[in-house]
Formats: structure tokens, sequence, C-alpha cells
């Protein structure tokens, strides 16, 4: 018997696993196993009908005993499915797991040999390499590594705030930063939402309501990450709290400072109205913005000049907030350190920029307006209280709603963004409700998958919405007949009737598509998450981990993955929630030990390796000037390892005399 | 500045009065143009209806004898020829297998195409190159109230959009205001105005033409300024035929809005080359210019009086 | 009231039309058309044709060649490119509707007096023999080979044009007509081996030499 690893023998247990069919039909189990048999080191070489069944896995552990056997070679399917399986049968046997290794002779050997004899062969070329190798595995120990029991979830729309009350209601304690100065994201601007026609509102506000109050949630508005540092389980994260020149805990939302502006009309750019209302410079995002605090614009407010506070004005609104004395000019951006063990991205989406598509001639023609111009347009709490009054001061008669802006076009995005087509329903049945206009909806395919979307769609044809089958190429104002005299037409193909037809409104509505974020790419950079071609961030498997990333210990939720309706978005924040929570209540995650080391001995300090770990695994050791690769973050890819210039950087699992004698084995070198 | 210049079939008969109006204008600018020697037809979109790759040879002789010529690049006023030579450019790019016929054909006459000769239009030229500055210094006579509809066709903002926006070009409407004239609002500046169907198949083609001129006419327009020989042919020569088809037609009175006037005698509008309109800024005569050869004469409103050039 | 009878079979399909016309650079994209009918609701001309240009993209793809190459469609489309930079596919819609009026062409698939397929035929006559087109002798004899009445109802506009210098009376030509003769040659010899064998390799060859 060979001597390797020191002073014992090694004593290797060869298994021949047939699979049922799978693999005996193609490869010679019985001849593999009597050929492995006569190899150096082998002590008993067995085949087996099914190896992964349970008195299988009870044989390996009593032929360890019987035998005293010290090294454990499967050779079956693919280790993705049975690895572990076997591994833990090894362990309940009184073994290091990792003195098991295990051949694939299912998919790389019988699934793809129509040839017996040359399967068989290769088989034998595979289980020689592994006899090879397996002598020079060493014992390792899964390492543990604890995980912080606190979560950050990053954006306060209806994602975020769900997976934040899921996770503060299950006791754990939650950050909640939102970049806007209020939570509720795009929902809040909503005025209804279908299919049910419940007030978006009404259904959001008791839930931002509870996530202000909640005692675990700590609710970090108008701030932003700026950096996130460490591994799963422990990172260390920084957030600027951007000034809102009003101290949050005083403020008790009485909005007597927005009365006594010296700016007795609205004048300036309202955001959440987009752009159909004013506001002052001291204002609050929406009446049941959460927290209930106001905010001042130091790019409008008289105080300030360029952002540079002067003292300029009277300041009406520090004498009218009296008592309280919430308002401070003097208030700095402040920067807060926290540790976390899990993060949840639920930073939502933007609109398409509707100035990509002049055509449609928005800006051009006051009276065409985007889809979230129009939630404002009829909301109640809206700019015109809901009256749908046109920018030139008309009531509309006829309004057209034009489907897929910005979505299913090579020419801006090619996806489909899936909320329009219901969104654009809903407001053709709110414009119908406001105004009794005539409304037509001009799309290419109805898209109305979910619960009750069909049923919407049937309710819509029955209020007499007309629903005609052609994208809109353009939108003109030229009349050929004199009934167009002063209207916006819409020339379009009714495919389904096989006609051309000119249609004149008074009011174009675009369906603009979800896109991500602008600074998506920044936020993912941020975050060590990857996106996919379009933009959105990337989960770790379409169908199976729809919520993970590849990162591990951050999550995903809600439109900032994919564009997604409200549902769904409270759907994945749960699952983000649960994910997080798997992670928490274990308190420790076990990583596979094929992690590099550095051989301090052998490292010259070139720092080659540092640059091209993609998970920034490797930092250099300021005292002894040599570097060092952090376990945690490793994740075995063995970049490094092939780079390194001295070769002083080993893998677990993946040495050198490991893979040359594997090598060796599969050539018969002897 | 001196270009090649590829004048085209077309500015040799009926759109004359473009080549004897952007000469001059150049002139005064300082741009040098030598006519390409023995050039060919471009094929138009005639000829691409009858066969794809002679058509590319027909094009490619030109680009070869723009190539020998040895200026840096070619000017092709005809909105159709810019975009066939463009157009071939395009296409022996993406399918080297009619390049090389191509290549092949080109040999027989001693020529070979290398693809790096860019192809310019006067517009392009006049705003991007030469500079409305420089073009406002030489303004004689600004066509002040002159209120002009332009109107670029399709070809040279479609399908390749080198020097302006595809749906809403500017270019023309800033040369003109730099001499003077105010722009129209005129949401058709790039429809197609029927091409060669206003001849072969009247009634689609003439309907084309007749809906700018309707426009053009609502929008208060005093003319009409093209960029393409056979736009302009389409806007201008048809007038009888279109009074006869929908002369009763009725459009809200340009003087006074509530009242509607028939459309047939505003049928009469001009139509004029750009550079017709430059030249006269510049004090050239209308004779120079070739604007006796439109159908329609050139009406001056009271407050603009371009005077004919002293000698 | 006249009934008639519509239904289309598989075989009067021609298997293979489609993606022979989807071979020129740019109209493979033609497999993703999605039928949405922006260039439909673009084309100015779309209102005179039998099919609209969606319907035509269908038919193609879907291998009706007769009922393609025998549409109005392909000779009204005045190529004014509305349709290609719409598209939200970037299907080159316009150049598909220049390859069927090739093959319309080259294989006869119009009435005899249309007046476009003649004019081009005459247009490709009259550069070939003298290397340019005289505009009006090319309109005179495309009226004269499919409407003499219309013809004469031309006069009118003919002398107009005359009396203001637009109406040449003498054919223009280039001098070299030899070398136009000569590379047309060469596009005849070799069209017919090296294209039709890029065929075989599915890249695109100008097969159509010449007109009737």
């Amino acid at each position: 018997m060979d001597k390797v690893n020191g002073n014992h023998d090694v004593r290797i247990g060869f298994y021949v696993c047939q699979c049922g069919h799978n693999i005996a039909a193609m490869v010679d189990c019985a001849e593999l196993a009597k050929y492995v048999g006569q190899l150096p080191n082998v002590v008993l070489s067995r085949d087996y009908k099914y190896m992964c069944s349970d008195p299988g896995q009870e044989l390996i552990q009593k032929d360890i005993k019987e035998f005293g056997l010290n090294r454990i070679v499967v050779a079956s399917c693919s280790p993705l499915l049975h690895e572990h399986t076997f591994r833990s049968a090894v362990e309940a046997g009184g073994l290091n797991p990792f003195f098991f290794h295990m051949v694939n002779i299912r998919e790389h050997v019988s699934w793809v040999h129509t040839d017996r004899a040359e399967a068989t062969a290769k088989a034998r070329a595979l289980a020689r390499a592994a006899i090879r190798r397996v002598a020079h595995h060493r014992a390792l120990e899964v390492k543990k590594v604890p995980v912080h029991p606190d979560v950050l979830v990053v954006g306060g729309g209806i994602a975020g705030i769900h997976a934040a009350l899921t996770l503060a209601k299950a006791g754990k304690k939650v950050y909640l930063v939102e970049r806007e100065p209020s939570i509720g994201g795009h929902m809040a601007k909503f005025d209804k939402t279908f299919p049910t026609l419940d007030c978006a509102a009404c259904i959001l506000t008791p839930k931002m309501s509870e996530v202000g109050s909640h005692p675990n949630i700590t609710l970090w508005s108008h701030s932003e990450v700026v950096k996130m540092d460490g591994y799963v389980g422990n990172y260390t994260v920084k957030i600027k709290r951007k000034p809102r020149y009003i101290n949050e805990d005083l403020c008790t939302g009485c909005q007597e400072c927005i009365s006594h502006c010296v700016y007795k009309e609205p004048k300036f750019h309202d955001d959440f109205n987009e752009g159909l209302g004013k506001r002052k410079p001291v204002y609050i995002p929406f009446p049941q913005a959460t927290p209930q605090v106001v905010l001042i614009d130091p790019e409008v407010c008289l105080n300030f000049k360029r952002g540079v506070l002067t003292d300029k004005c009277k300041k009406p609104c520090v004498e009218a907030c009296g008592d309280r004395k919430a308002i401070d000019f003097k208030q700095k951006e402040e920067l807060k350190e926290i540790k976390v063990g899990t993060i949840i991205v639920a930073t939502g989406f933007q609109t398409f920029d509707v100035g990509r598509m002049p055509q449609y001639g928005y800006g051009r023609y006051p009276n065409v307006y985007t889809a979230l111009e129009v939630e404002r347009l009829v909301n109640a709490s809206g700019p015109t209280a809901g009256d749908v009054i046109l920018r030139d001061g008309c009531h509309p008669k006829s309004i057209g709603i034009i489907h897929c802006v910005g979505s299913r076009d090579k020419n801006t995005n090619r996806w489909c963004s899936r909320v329009c087509c219901m969104y654009s329903m809903k407001l053709a049945h709110l414009l119908k409700e406001h105004t009794e206009a005539e409304i037509y909806n001009f799309y290419i395919d109805i898209r109305a998958p979910g619960k009750g979307y069909e049923e919407f769609y049937d309710k819509l044809l029955e209020e007499g919405v007309h629903f005609i089958r052609g994208r809109v190429g353009e939108v003109t104002d030229w009349a050929f007949i004199p009934e167009e005299e002063g209207k916006l037409v819409i020339r379009v193909e009714d495919t389904l009737a096989g006609v051309v037809r000119r249609i004149p409104v008074d009011m174009v509505v675009l369906a603009t598509g979800l896109e991500p974020q602008a600074d998506a790419q920044d936020v993912r950079r941020l975050f060590n998450m990857s996106c996919g071609s379009e933009g959105f961030f990337l989960e770790r498997h379409p169908k199976l981990a729809p919520v993970n990333t590849f990162t591990d210990g951050v999550y995903l939720a809600g439109c900032c993955q994919s564009p997604k309706d409200i549902p769904d978005s409270v759907a994945q924040a749960g699952a983000a929630a649960a994910e997080a929570m798997v992670l928490i209540d274990k308190g420790h995650i076990e990583q596979e030990p094929n992690t590099a080391f550095v051989v301090e001995a052998e490292c010259s300090g070139c720092k080659s390796c540092i640059p091209l770990c993609p998970y920034t695994a490797i930092t250099l050791n300021e005292g002894s000037k040599k570097a060092v690769i952090n376990e945690a973050l490793c994740k075995g890819c063995g970049t490094c390892v092939a780079a390194c210039p001295s070769g002083s950087i080993v893998q677990n699992l993946f040495d050198d005399e490991e893979v040359f004698s594997e090598i060796q084995g599969v050539l018969a070198y002897d | 500045m001196k270009y090649s210049y590829f004048p085209g079939c077309s500015l040799k008969g009926t759109g004359r009065a473009y080549e004897e109006s952007l000469l001059p204008v150049l002139k005064v600018l300082g741009v040098e143009l030598e006519e390409l020697d023995d050039w060919n037809c471009c094929g138009a979109t005639a000829y691409m209806a009858v066969d794809e790759v002679k058509a590319c040879v027909m094009a490619s002789r030109n680009l070869a004898i723009a190539e020998k010529a040895g200026h840096k690049e070619l000017l092709a006023p005809c909105s159709a020829c810019y975009l066939v030579l463009n157009k071939t450019k395009h296409y022996l790019h993406e399918s080297p297998v009619v390049e090389a016929v191509v290549q092949k054909a080109l040999r027989q006459a001693n020529l070979s195409y290398s693809g790096n000769t860019p192809v310019r239009h006067p517009l392009d030229v006049l705003v991007n190159n030469v500079g409305i500055e420089e073009i406002k210094k030489h303004v004689k006579h600004p066509l002040k109230g002159l209120k002009v509809a332009p109107y670029y066709g399709c070809q040279i903002v479609r399908p390749y959009a080198t020097f302006d926006d595809q749906y809403n070009p500017t270019t023309m409407d800033r040369l003109l205001e730099a001499i003077g004239c105010t722009m129209v609002t005129y949401p058709l500046k790039t429809r197609c105005c029927g091409g060669s169907l206003t001849g072969t198949l009247p009634e689609p083609g003439l309907l084309c033409s007749y809906i700018l001129l309707k426009e053009a006419i609502t929008r208060g327009a005093d003319l009409i300024a093209t960029v393409c020989p056979l736009c302009q042919f389409n806007l201008d020569c048809y007038r009888d035929k279109m009074v006869g088809r929908w002369g009763n037609e009725t459009i809200p009175d340009p003087r006074n809005k509530d009242a509607r006037v028939p459309v047939g005698p505003y049928l009469d509008i001009p139509v004029v080359f750009f550079t017709q309109l430059i030249g006269l800024a510049f004090g050239l005569s209308e004779k120079e210019l070739g604007l006796q050869r439109g159908f329609a004469p050139m009406r001056k409103p009271a407050c603009a009086q371009p005077q004919p050039a002293a000698a | 009231m006249e009934l008639r009878r519509t239904i289309k079979y598989e075989s009067d399909r021609v298997k293979g039309f489609g993606r022979e016309v989807m071979r020129v650079p740019g109209c493979e994209q033609l497999e993703h058309c999605i039928q949405c009918g922006t260039c439909s609701g673009l084309c100015p001309l779309s209102i005179f044709m039998d099919h609209t240009p969606r319907q035509v993209m269908e038919l193609t793809r879907s291998d009706f060649k007769n009922e393609v190459l025998q549409s109005t469609t392909i000779w009204l489309c005045a190529s004014c490119y509305a349709c290609t930079v719409e598209c939200p596919k970037q299907i080159r819609i316009t150049d598909i509707m220049y390859e069927l009026k090739q093959r319309a062409i080259h294989e006869g698939f119009y009435p005899k007096r249309f007046p476009i397929p003649v004019l081009a035929q005459e247009f490709y006559k009259m550069s070939h023999k003298r290397g340019r087109v005289t505009e009006n002798f090319l309109a005179t004899v495309m009226f004269l080979k499919t409407n003499i009445p219309a013809a004469l109802g031309m006069w009118r506009l003919g002398l107009n044009l005359l009396i203001r210098g637009r109406f040449p009376l003498k054919l223009e030509g280039i001098k070299r007509k030899d070398e136009l003769v000569r590379m047309m040659a060469v596009v005849d010899k070799l069209s017919i081996d090296a294209l039709n064998n890029d065929h075989q390799n599915g890249g695109h060859g100008g097969r159509h030499n010449g007109a009737h």
C-alpha cells in the first residue's frame, strides 16, 4: 500500500452505482468494479443498483467501520445531485466528509455514449483518476460564519415597505432607507389600482403608517446608501442622511410653516404631481407622507443661494413654528454607519422618458400626457382635485390612450413592461368616469394575465371603451377634413377590421413603459450585484431563485428586478424577507471549504492577485506586505491560484497534487 | 472649400433652377464645386425596382469617379441621388458578395471603390461647414416678413438621419431664419410628396402633394421652400389638376379664422428651392436664380422687397 | 349580391418564398414581425392599397407569393421610409418592397400597361443605353406605352415646362457609354454563378439580372 499524508495507509472504498438502467445500460458496472478493485490503495470495490438509496448509504457507513476505510469514491451521477448526500453518509460513518470524491459516469459517460466498450473505457479512465486524486484529499472543516440579525431594506416603495414590515413583525430589527423625503414610491402617486379599483392611498397609507410607528423599524427617509463593505452575515453600510433643514423628531407635521412662507402662492416644480402642480420652497411631498415631516428645498428657498445659507429671508416659517423650534437652517448632511447581516434591495423603477419618442408630440402639443400625469390629474388629492382639465383649459370629449410607449420596441426598450395594458384600461375607466368622453385604446396585444384581469377587460368593453388593435406611429395636429381641425389626430391601421382610420381626439395619454432607474449601474456596483442586459438587477435563477442575487445575503424585491404589478411586488417582498430570515434564524452560514489561501512564506507581495479577484476577497496585509484572502468572501473560482506568479496560492479541494494526479489517472501514466 | 459635385439627371432637366441657384450662392460663400467627370444617372428609386446589383453598380461608378477626382467630399443636391449614393455605400458595406461584384465591374472602367468619400447634402454643408454666421455676413436684403413653410421631403432624413433629426429636422429652418424669413410651424415637413406616383398614378400621388400645399396655406405660409427637385416638381407643376379635383374644398380663411374659403385660389402658393431664397437675400437677381421657372410667380409681401442685383 | 369564396390552403403557399425575400440584408428581421400595424398607420399610400404593408409582410412571411406579387401595394410604395424608421422590430420594409418589385418585374407579375413597372423598365433601358435619363422623354415614352389619351392630356404641362425652360429638347448621355456596357456585362456574367452559390451559403444574392 502507498503511504500518503504522513503515516497512515490510504484505504479506498470504491462504489459503482448502476442507477437502474441509467448507467448500467451503457457502462459495464461489474467489469468496472472488478477493474478498480485491483488498482493500488483500493481495499474494496463494489457495484450496486442505487447508491443514493438508504441501503446504499448505509452500506458505505458499514464498510467504513468494517474495513477501516479512510477514503470513499462513488462513481454515479452528477455531484450537483448527490455529492451532499454522500458526504453526509461518509460523515455519518465517522469519516471527514471531504475524504469523499464523486465521479460522474452518468451525465459525462452513460448519457453521452452510444458504444458500450467506449463508455466503459472512459469510465475506467475517470475512475482511475478519482482513485489517484482522493489519496491526496485532506480533512477540511465547513466554516461557520455568524449572521448579524439586523436587516437593511433599501427603497421604501410597496415592496420595501412590505419586506420591512414582514421582518419587523418577525421580531427582526430593520433599517429602511429611502431616497425621497417620504416612503410610498410610485404607488403613492396612483389614484386607483387595478383590477379591484381600490384607492391606492387607502391601501398604502395604513402600511406606511405602520412602518412609521413600528418599534423594530428605523426609517431613514431623504437618505441614500453610499457604501457597503463586508460579506454575507456581516455587512457594514454607510448611509448619507441628506439635510431637510427640519429636525424630524421635533416636527409635528402641522404645516404652519408652509402657510406662512413668504411665497404666498406656490411657484416651483412639484415633482410628486409630475409638474402639473406647484409647491413652495418649504413643502410636504403629499398629505399622507411618512414621516409626516416637512422639508425645505435649498435650490429655491430664499435663505439659500446655490445651496449655501445666506440669511436673506425674514423666515416667517420659523416664527410660525414657534415653540416647536423644528426648523434648523444649519442642518448638515449626516453620515451613519450600521451593521447588518442581510440586505434587501427594493429600489423600484423609473418610467420611460417620452422625450425619446418625439413622434408622439409630448411637449410639442400641450394636451399629450404621460400615464403618471393622468394619475395625478384624476386623483382627488391631485393638483386639479380630480377635475380632468387639460393644459389648454378644456375638458376633453375624446381621448386616445396609446399602449406600448417605449416598450416592445427595438428602437427604445425591447421588453414588455407588463403593467401598461392593465393600467391603460384602468385609466380608461377612470377617465370615462370623470369625463364621459369617447375613449380609444390603441394596442398591439392586450396582456391581462393576472387574477381578475381578463374580467376587468370585459368590464371595460361593457363600458363602451373602444379598443383598436393598431400601434400608433405618430400623433399630429394637421387636419384632413374640417372635423379634425383643432384636434390631435391619430392615424392608425385598425388591423382587426382591416382598415386605416383617422381618429381626432382632444387628449392623448401615453402608456409609458417601465425601465431600470437611471443610476441602476451605480447601485448594483454598490451592492456587488449584476444587471441583466436590459439593465434590471439580475436574479440568481429566473425560475427557482427570483429574489436571490449572486451575492449571498443580498436579495431583490419588486420592479428593480423586472417590471411587475403590485401583487407580484408584494409577493417578492415577502419572499425576500423569508430568504433573509433563513439566514438570520439559522444564525450562521456554512461555507463550502473550497476556498483559496496564501502560503505566506512563498508570497512575494507582488499584488498581482488583488485586482483579479471578482469578489474583492484579497487584500494586502500592511504589516507583513503579503496577500491575505478573506475566506468568507472567497468563492473558490481559482483565478488567483492560476495567476499567482510564484504559485503560492493554494486552493482547498483543488490543490496541484490533487489536480495533477487526476490528469495522470486519466492518461494512465505510471 | 472645394467639393466634387454630382448634379443628377433632374438638375439638368425639370430641376434646372436648383442648380442655377445653388452654384452662384456657393460661389458667394467661397465654396468651389467641380462637376464629376462623365457622371451617370444614380438610378433613383426606379432602378432599384428592377435590379439591385446593377443599381449598385450605377451608383458606385459615380462614387468611384468622385474618389478619383481627389476632393474630400461629394455634394449631391438632389435628395434621391443623395439617398441612393448613401444607401449604396451602406449596402456595399453590409454585403461583401455584392461589393465584390461591384469592384469587379468597376475595374472594367479602370475605377475602384474604397468607400471613403462622404456624400453630403447642400443643407448640411451650408449650415455645418460654411456656418450660419458666415452666411449672415453675406445677406444684403434680409427677407423680413416672408413666411416660409420648410418642406424637407423624405429622402434626406430617412432612413439615415446623418445631419439632422429624423422627426423634426431644423437645418433649413435655421438657415432660412438666418436670412430673415419667418418659419411657419409645418407638421408635414417630412411627409412624402408622392414621388413618381403623381405621374403614374395621379389619384394617390396628387393627393399626397395636395395635402402638403393645403397645410402650408392653412398655416399662413407665403411660400414653400423645398430641397428636392422631384418634390418641387410635384408641388409646383400639377396645380391645375389639383384645382380641378379639390379646388372646392374649404379651409379656414387665413385672414379670418372663423370664416371658411375654398382652397382653389390659394393653390398658386409659390414653391421654390431654398437656394433661391438664399440667393435673393444675397442680392442676386431673380433671373439668375431661375425664379421665373416656377409655375406660380413668387408673391412678395409689401414689407419685404428684395431688389434685383444692380448688375 | 355576389358571393365570393375565400380560403387559403397550404398548397397555395410557395414554400421558401418568404425565406428568399428575407435574404436581403436587414430583411431577416421579418421573422420578428408582430403585426402591430405601425407601417400601415404611417404609410401615406396605405389607404389606396389592396393589402396594407402589414398584410403584405404577413403574406410574404407565410409564402403567399402570388397574392403578394399581384398586389397593388408593391407598386404604390413611394419608398418614403416612414415605415422602416418606426418599425419596432427594425424590419426594412421599404427594402422588402423593392425586392418584391424586382421579383414582380422579373417574373412578369403585372398588368400589361400598368404605368409603374413600365416606367421602371423604361428608366432602366434609358439609363443603360445612354447612362443618363432625360425626364421629359422618359415620361413621354411611358405615357405612350401605357395610356395614350392621358399622354395627350399632358400637353398643357409639357407646354408650360417648355416655355419655362424645363423641357430639354436634347437627350442627355454620358461620353463613355462603352464603359457602362462592359460593367453591366461583368455583372451579368458573375451574377449567375457567384451569387447563386452565395445563396447556398445563406448570404445575399441579387440574382435578378435585368428586366424583360
